[in-house]
C-alpha cells in the first residue's frame, strides 16, 4: 500500500494541478493540494490525516453553518450525494479496496468524512449531532432529497447542478472506475474515471494527457465564467477534497460547473432536470467512415467482421460487412466466450441468422436474455453491483450490436434497464437487487410491449368497418394482432398484403392470416398502385417513430404510404410508445441498416433469375440492401399508440411527456 | 398468299402465347409481317389502296386481338395504314394534277387550284393533316404545278403509264416506306442515345427502373462521352430485368448499384434524374410502363426529381387511356410472386362462399399519368407530355384509330 500511495500521491497532485489549476495557476492552488501531499507521505497516519481533513474542512464551512462539524458534512454532501447514492450499497471500506492502488489516504479520509454525513443513514450515530439534517438526509438516499435538505440555502437548483458535477469529480477520485450512473455516458465516464483515478497509479502518461485536456477545458470554462477566480478556487477546493465545504466555493462552483456543464456532463452522477434534457439528447451514432473509431470498436469486438469488399459509397457511414461469415465463427466460439453470457450469446446468434426479427421480438428476446443473465449474475468481490452490472450489460449490448445493429426500440429498452440498475436502492442486497431488476424487466415487457399492443389493438379495431379492404406491408406484429382481433370480432373485411424483397416477410404473415381464415390478397410492392384502388385503409407497423413524425420502418413502407397518400387512402401507423424516440431524421440515408447484399441477387423460388450470379465482386456493380426507410410524416394520417390515436405531429409530445416517464419510473 | 397467311398465324400464335414480348420486338415483327403482306397480297386493278388497306387492316386486327396489351402492334398497324394512305394521297394528287394538266391549259389554273383545295379539304376532314403534310403541301403542289406545266410531255407520259406499272410503283413506294419504318424501329435507340449528352452531365446520380434497351444505350452513350455518373437500378420485380440491365451496364463500365424496388423511395432523395423506358406512351402523355413505375414517378415528384421517359416513336399510341390500370393491363402468373409449392394448401376455397381465400395480384403494367412525367425524349426530339397528341397526328391518320370496330361490326 505504501509504495502505491506514494506513487499515487505523486500523480494525484499532478493531475489535479494540471486539470483544474494549470490554466488559472495564480489562484488558490497552494492551499488545497498541500494537505493532500502532506497526508500522503505518512500513510500510516491515515486517521490523523482524516482527522486533519475533518478539522480543516469545518472551518470554512463553519461560517455558513452554525453547527460546525456536523454541518460541514452537510455542506459537503450535496456534491457527494449523487455519488453516494450509487455508491452507498458498498460499505466504505470496500470502496477503497476497489480502488486498490488509487486510493490515497487523503481520499479515504475525505470519503470517510463524506460517508459520515451521507451514508450514515444506517448508522444514526453520526447524524445525531446534527439532528435537523439527519432527518432530512438519512431517510432518502436519493439525490433529489439532498439538495433540498443540505443545500437549499441559496440557489438550490443551480447550485445543485454544479454541485453534482463537482461531486462526480470528487467521486471519481474515490469511486472505482466501474461506476457509471448513466446509460449513455457510461463509456465516457469510465474513460474519465481512469483519467482521474486509475492512471494515477501507473499510467501517468495517459493521465497527463487527460489532465491536459481537462486543463484546456477548465481554461475555457474559466474564460467564460466571469467569476473565474471563484472557479479557480472551486477547483482548488475540488482538488483538495477537504477544502470543499467552504461556503465561498459554492457559488463559484456553480459558475464553474455551469460553464463546464457540457464537458462535465459525462461525469455522470444524478443530474437535475435541466441537465437531463441535454443528457437525453441522443448520442451521435457511430459513423463508420470515421476510421479511428471503427478501429477502436473493432479491437473490442467479439464478432469478427470482415469488411465488404464492394461497399456502396453513399453508405460508407454505415457498417458494411461480409454477411454469413460471422455465424459459423461465432458458433465455434460458443463454449470459449467468457464475457458474454450464453443466453445473450444465443440471442446474438439468432439475430445474425435472422431467426429473431421484428422490433418487438428482438426487444423481448434481448430483455429476456438480460433477465436470465442478471439471474446468473453475481457481483465479483471488490465491485459494486450497480457498476459492474452496468458494465456487463454494456458488454452484452455491444456484442448484440455487433451481431446486428440495435433497433431504436432496443436502445430504449436498454436505456430503461440501465436506468433501473443505476437507480437501484442502495440498501438492497444483491439477491434483492437482482430480483428487483428481473421484475422490472418483466414489467417492461408486459407493460410496454404486450399490454401496449393490446391497447393498440383495441384502438385500431375501431377503425375497421365491415367491407373494408385493409392493406398492410411486410409483417408487423401489431398489425397482425389488429387484423386477427377484428376477425374475431366478426368484422367482414379483406386484407391486402404487400410484400417486398428481399425478406418477403409478408409471406409469413399471409400464411398465418390465411390459416386463421382471413381472406387475403398478396401482391408485390410494385403492384401497390394497382391494388391501391380498392383499398380503404392502410395499416403499417413501424420500427420506430421519430419525434419529427417520421416513421422509421421496414423498407418499402414509405412507398406504400406514399401511394396510399396519392390515392387518398388513410394511413394508420401502429407503434408502441416505447419505440418512440426523440431523434429526428429527414431521409433514409443518414441512418439505416444494410442487409446482406447477396440477398438481392438471389430470388428465392426463381432459379431463372440468376443474372447477377458471380457479379457481386465486379468493380462497378454494387448491391444495396437497405433494411429501413423513413416515411415522411405527411403521408401518415394517424399513429395508433398505447397512449391513443394521435397525429404524427403529436409524437414529440408523447416522447416528452411519457417516454421520459418510462425511463425514469 | 398461303405463306403470308402462315406467317400471320405464326405471329398471332406467338403473340397469344406471349412468346414475343416487349414493344420493340413486337413492333419489328409486326412491321416485317405487314411488309410481306403488302408485297404478297394480290390487288385488284382498281382501287388498289383501299384493297391494300383492307388487307393490312385484316391482318392487324388479328394481331391486335392476339395481344391487345401489346400496344406497339396496333401502333405499327396504324403506322402502316397511314403510310398507305399517304402514298395513296400523293398518288391521287399526282393523278389530279395529271388530270388537270391533261384537261386544261394555263387558264384553268384557278379552277384547278380550287379543285385541289377541295380534295385536300375532303381529305383533311377524314384525317387531320399531319404537320408534315401541312408544311409540305402548298410548296409541293406549287412545285409540282410548275414542273408539270414546264414538263408537259413527261406528265403526259406518266399519266399514260398502264395501271399495272402504276400499281407496282405504288406498292414499291409503300414497301420502301415500311422499310424505313422498320429501320426506324431498329435504330431509334441509337438516335435517342445521341441526345444523352444534352441531358446527363458529370457527377449526376441517375435512377432507372427495370430494363430497357433504349435506356441502356442512352446511358452508355453518355458514358462514352466521358460523363461519369452514378447509377441506381431498381430491380423491377417480378421480372427482375433490372439485374440484367445492371450487369450489362456494369460490364460497360458504369458505376451501378442495384437496389430493391422498395428502396426507391429511400434512395430517390439522392438522385438527380430518373430515366426510364416504357411500354407505351398514350395520347394524353401518360405512360404505360413496367409495374412499379407509378411508385417511382410519385417518389420522383415528391423529391422534385425529373422523371424522364425515353421512347421510340413506335411506342406512341394514338389512344387515350381510360382506366388504364385495368383495361391496359395484364395479370401474370401468381407463381412469379408466390411459390405455388409453399402456398398450395392455402389456395383452398372457403366452404360456403365459394370464394378463394387467397388472391395474388401480379399485374405486369403500371400507368403513370402525364402530370408525373417531366419529359419525353424520342428519336425526333424532346417533348412535353401535353404535346403528345399533336405528335400522334403526324404518324397516324384518324381513320385508323379504331381498327377493330369495323370488322367486329
Amino acid at each position: 500500500m505504501d509504495p502505491r500511495r506514494a506513487s499515487r500521491t505523486v500523480s494525484d497532485p499532478k493531475i489535479r494541478q494540471v486539470g483544474f489549476f494549470a490554466p488559472p495557476p495564480d489562484r488558490s492552488f497552494s492551499g488545497p493540494p498541500d494537505p493532500i501531499s502532506t497526508s500522503t507521505p505518512n500513510p500510516a497516519a491515515a486517521t490523523t490525516t482524516a482527522a486533519a481533513a475533518n478539522t480543516s474542512s469545518p472551518p470554512p464551512i463553519s461560517d455558513l453553518s452554525p453547527s460546525g462539524n456536523s454541518l460541514s458534512p452537510v455542506m459537503i454532501p450535496p456534491p457527494r450525494h449523487s455519488s453516494d447514492t450509487t455508491h452507498r450499497p458498498v460499505p466504505f471500506p470496500p470502496v477503497s479496496p476497489l480502488r486498490r492502488d488509487t486510493l490515497s489516504l487523503t481520499v479515504g479520509s475525505y470519503n470517510n468524512n463524506n460517508n459520515n454525513i451521507i451514508s450514515s443513514s444506517p448508522t444514526a450515530s453520526f447524524y445525531d449531532e446534527s439532528k435537523g439534517i439527519t432527518v432530512k438526509v438519512s431517510p432518502t438516499p436519493a439525490a433529489s432529497s439532498f439538495p433540498g435538505g443540505g443545500f437549499d440555502l441559496t440557489a438550490v437548483k443551480a447550485s445543485s447542478v454544479p454541485a453534482s458535477g463537482l461531486t462526480t469529480v470528487s467521486v471519481v477520485k474515490t469511486l472505482p472506475p466501474g461506476f457509471t450512473e448513466k446509460v449513455g455516458g457510461s463509456v465516457e465516464m469510465q474513460n474519465d474515471l481512469p483519467a482521474n483515478s486509475k492512471p494515477l497509479k501507473e499510467r501517468t502518461s495517459k493521465a497527463e494527457r487527460r489532465a491536459l485536456q481537462e486543463a484546456q477545458r477548465a481554461a475555457k470554462a474559466a474564460a467564460k465564467a466571469e467569476g473565474s477566480k471563484l472557479s479557480a478556487t472551486t477547483s482548488g477546493a475540488v482538488a483538495s477534497a477537504n477544502a470543499k465545504p467552504t461556503k465561498a466555493t459554492k457559488p463559484s462552483s456553480q459558475k464553474n460547473d455551469s460553464a463546464t456543464v457540457a464537458s462535465s456532463e459525462k461525469k455522470g452522477g444524478d443530474r437535475p432536470p435541466e441537465k437531463d434534457r441535454k443528457k437525453d439528447a441522443p448520442h451521435p451514432r457511430m459513423q463508420y467512415d470515421d476510421k479511428s473509431r471503427v478501429e477502436k470498436a473493432k479491437r473490442r469486438a467479439v464478432v469478427k467482421q470482415t469488411e465488404a469488399r464492394n461497399r456502396v459509397e453513399l453508405f460508407r457511414h454505415l457498417p458494411q460487412y461480409e454477411h454469413g461469415t460471422q455465424l459459423p465463427d461465432l458458433e465455434s466460439k460458443f463454449f470459449q466466450l467468457d464475457p458474454v453470457h450464453p443466453v445473450v450469446y444465443k440471442v446474438g446468434l439468432q439475430y445474425i441468422s435472422g431467426d429473431i426479427s421484428g422490433g418487438n421480438a428482438r426487444c423481448i428476446a434481448m430483455l429476456q436474455a438480460f433477465q436470465e443473465a442478471i439471474k446468473d449474475y453475481s457481483t465479483p468481490d471488490e465491485k459494486t453491483l450497480t457498476r459492474d452490472l452496468t458494465a456487463k450489460i454494456n458488454s452484452y449490448v455491444s456484442f448484440l450490436n455487433e451481431c446486428r445493429p440495435l433497433s431504436i426500440s432496443m436502445g430504449n429498452a436498454i436505456r430503461f434497464l440501465k436506468n433501473r440498475i443505476a437507480k437501484l436502492p442502495l440498501t438492497l442486497s444483491e439477491s434483492e437487487a437482482k430480483a428487483f431488476l428481473q421484475s422490472d424487466i418483466e414489467q417492461f415487457i408486459s407493460e410496454k410491449i404486450i399490454l401496449a399492443d393490446k391497447v393498440i389493438v383495441k384502438h385500431a379495431v375501431t377503425k375497421i368497418r365491415d367491407g373494408d379492404v385493409l392493406l398492410t406491408h411486410g409483417s408487423s406484429s401489431a398489425v397482425e394482432m389488429i387484423l386477427l382481433h377484428a376477425h374475431e370480432l366478426g368484422k367482414q373485411f379483406r386484407v391486402v398484403i404487400v410484400d417486398s424483397r428481399p425478406k418477403l416477410e409478408g409471406q409469413l404473415l399471409l400464411r398465418r392470416l390465411v390459416g386463421k381464415g382471413l381472406s387475403c390478397t398478396y401482391a408485390n410492392i410494385n403492384a401497390v398502385s394497382y391494388i391501391m384502388h380498392e383499398v380503404t385503409r392502410v395499416f403499417l407497423g413501424a420500427s420506430s417513430v421519430l419525434s419529427n413524425g417520421t416513421v422509421y420502418s421496414r423498407v418499402g413502407t414509405a412507398c406504400v404510404a406514399m401511394v396510399a397518400h396519392e390515392f387518398r387512402v388513410p394511413v394508420l401507423v401502429c407503434c408502441e410508445a416505447y419505440k418512440f424516440h426523440e431523434r429526428v431524421q429527414l431521409d433514409s440515408i443518414c441512418s439505416n441498416e444494410l442487409g446482406d447484399p447477396d440477398a438481392i441477387s438471389k430470388v428465392p423460388g426463381r432459379e431463372d433469375i440468376n443474372y447477377l450470379d458471380g457479379c457481386t465482386n465486379s468493380e462497378n456493380l454494387q448491391l444495396l440492401n437497405l433494411i429501413y426507410d423513413a416515411t415522411p410524416s405527411d403521408y401518415v394520417s394517424m399513429i395508433v399508440t398505447d397512449y391513443g390515436m394521435v397525429p404524427p405531429t403529436s409524437v414529440p409530445v408523447i416522447v416528452r411527456e411519457y417516454c421520459r416517464d418510462q425511463v425514469w419510473i | 398468299m398461303v405463306d403470308v397467311q402462315g406467317l400471320v398465324n405464326e405471329l398471332v400464335s406467338k403473340l397469344r402465347r406471349r412468346k414475343v414480348e416487349g414493344s420493340r420486338a413486337t413492333a419489328r415483327l409486326t412491321a416485317e409481317l405487314l411488309r410481306s403482306v403488302i408485297s404478297q397480297s394480290k390487288l385488284p386493278p382498281t382501287n388498289q389502296p383501299a384493297a391494300l388497306i383492307d388487307a393490312v387492316r385484316d391482318v392487324g386486327e388479328k394481331l391486335i386481338a392476339a395481344n391487345p396489351i401489346e400496344l406497339a402492334v396496333g401502333n405499327i398497324v396504324r403506322r402502316v395504314l397511314h403510310i398507305i394512305r399517304e402514298e395513296d394521297h400523293s398518288n391521287t394528287r399526282d393523278a389530279v394534277e395529271g388530270f388537270r394538266l391533261s384537261v386544261g391549259g394555263d387558264n384553268d389554273y384557278i379552277v384547278e387550284q380550287d379543285h385541289l383545295n377541295l380534295s385536300v379539304a375532303a381529305q383533311s376532314s377524314l384525317c387531320r393533316p399531319s404537320l408534315h403534310a401541312l408544311l409540305e403541301r402548298s410548296p409541293d403542289s406549287a412545285t409540282t404545278y410548275f414542273t408539270a406545266t414546264t414538263e408537259d410531255d413527261s406528265e403526259e407520259k406518266r399519266k399514260s403509264l398502264d395501271p399495272n406499272a402504276r400499281s407496282l410503283e405504288f406498292r414499291r413506294k409503300v414497301i420502301s416506306a415500311v422499310n424505313d419504318l422498320i429501320e426506324d424501329i431498329n435504330t431509334c435507340h441509337l438516335v435517342i442515345a445521341e441526345l444523352a449528352v444534352e441531358h446527363i452531365h458529370h457527377n449526376e446520380v441517375i435512377l432507372t427502373f427495370g430494363r430497357s434497351r433504349t435506356v441502356k444505350e442512352f446511358l452508355c452513350a453518355a458514358k462514352e462521352k466521358k460523363r461519369s455518373f452514378g447509377l441506381f437500378v431498381a430491380e423491377g420485380a417480378p421480372k427482375y430485368q433490372g439485374h440484367l440491365l445492371a450487369k450489362e451496364l456494369a460490364a460497360r463500365g458504369l458505376q451501378t448499384t442495384v437496389i430493391t424496388d422498395s428502396a426507391v423511395f429511400a434512395m430517390i432523395s439522392r438522385v438527380n434524374m430518373v430515366i426510364v423506358g416504357v411500354h407505351a406512351v398514350m395520347a394524353n402523355g401518360g405512360v404505360i410502363g413496367p409495374v412499379g413505375l407509378n411508385m417511382v414517378a410519385l417518389a420522383a415528384r415528391k423529391h422534385a426529381v425529373p422523371f424522364v421517359v425515353v421512347t421510340g416513336t413506335h411506342k406512341l399510341c394514338p389512344l387515350y387511356p381510360n382506366n388504364p390500370e385495368v383495361s391496359l393491363n395484364e395479370m401474370r402468373s401468381p407463381s412469379e410472386v408466390l411459390s405455388f409449392e409453399e402456398f398450395s394448401d392455402c389456395m383452398d376455397y372457403r366452404i360456403g362462399t365459394g370464394a378463394p381465400q387467397l388472391h395474388v395480384g401480379n399485374p405486369s403494367f403500371d400507368y403513370v399519368p402525364p402530370e408525373l412525367v417531366s419529359l419525353f425524349i424520342t428519336d425526333i426530339g424532346g417533348y412535353y407530355p401535353s404535346y403528345m397528341y399533336r405528335l400522334i397526328a403526324d404518324y397516324y391518320s384518324s381513320d385508323d384509330l379504331v381498327i377493330q370496330q369495323k370488322p367486329a361490326s
